[in-house]
């Protein structure tokens, strides 16, 4: 079981971390912003993540932090 | 539940001013992983540049010191051989060290000071938006190449890693590319062995990174990640040039 946590108020909606998933469960928001403006990245379906931390590694503000 | 992957300790809380998927927010991470890994904790100092990453001096959890633009290569050997047990860094970005700081560099290099320098090639001036830098790709448009870089007006782009391996000074010189997952690891293994070389006392050490700058290239930042792969890498092909 793994857990993604994500500071929304540090991300800025780049989706580089939707690109790098490779079960597809981020995506960015297009309804739910942060106090800078940015639409955010949300998890769909927490359970399929698989704890490969690509999503981390290709975030370039230190928005998730994964934890198993 | 244990922690897999958090934001390194080397890292203030500070957000990053960058653009949104620009790959400066990545190289930091890196830099602030492979300080930890090697237990710089407490004797490190890095030497922030001008250019997009003037502020790295509020990103960086340990001494830093800024230098006037282009000069943090000077700045770093000063730095190291006051204390020579201090880790010491340089993080440049190309209009800083390719252009303005190319002196610099060169002889840092040739002296083969025992320092680490990161150098972020996103082929275009950010921070003043967006003119054409010494790495600017042939064709590639910026405000002062409106039409693209020519070799007719502007010549070629300059290729900083082959440059300096043809020196004696350098211990460690390599490229890497941001541009994915696997090479962003292979990137952290390449500043990690570049740091490691400084606590080992074996001298200079380069990597650089290709990195993007979506904003002033007028792409999205996966559009821009594509581009590194595609279009950079062939300009700059990746690898070691030079190990000692």
């Amino acid at each position: 079981m793994s857990e993604l946590i994500l500071k929304k108020e540090l991300c800025k909606g780049c989706g580089l971390c939707v690109q790098a998933c490779p079960k597809k469960i981020l995506t960015v928001s297009d309804t739910e912003t942060n106090a800078k403006g940015y639409y955010t990245v949300e998890i769909t379906r927490a359970e399929d993540c698989i704890a490969c931390a690509f999503c981390a590694t290709m975030c370039p503000d230190c928005v998730i932090t994964l934890e198993e | 539940m244990a922690t897999v992957f958090k934001k390194p300790s080397f890292l203030t809380d500070v957000p990053f001013h960058y653009c949104p998927g620009c790959t400066h927010g990545i190289a930091h991470r890196l830099v602030a992983e492979a300080l930890e890994e090697i237990g710089a904790k407490g004797h490190c100092v890095g030497v922030a540049p001008v250019g997009c990453a003037v502020f790295a001096y509020n990103y960086f959890n340990c001494d830093m010191q800024e230098a006037a633009h282009g000069r943090a290569p000077a700045v770093a050997t000063g730095i190291k051989l006051v204390d020579p047990d201090n880790i010491v860094f340089s993080y440049q970005g190309d209009g800083d060290l390719a252009s303005i700081g190319m002196a610099e560099i060169v002889h840092a290099a040739t002296r083969g000071v025992n320092i680490t320098v990161i150098f972020i090639n996103n082929a275009i001036y950010g921070m003043t938006g967006g003119q054409m830098a010494p790495t600017t790709l042939l064709g590639q448009k910026a405000t002062t190449c409106p039409d693209g870089r020519s070799v007719e007006i502007n010549g070629y782009p300059i290729r900083m890693c082959e440059m300096l391996a043809t020196l004696d000074g350098p211990s460690y010189i390599a490229r890497c590319s941001l541009a994915d997952v696997k090479n962003v690891k292979q990137a952290k293994k390449a500043v990690l062995k570049a740091f490691r070389n400084q606590k080992e006392g074996k001298g200079f050490s380069f990597v650089e990174l290709l990195s993007t700058c979506p904003t002033n290239w007028h792409l999205s930042p996966v559009q821009a990640l594509e581009y590194v792969k595609n279009q950079m890498t062939e300009q700059y092909p990746l690898g070691v040039f030079r190990e000692v």
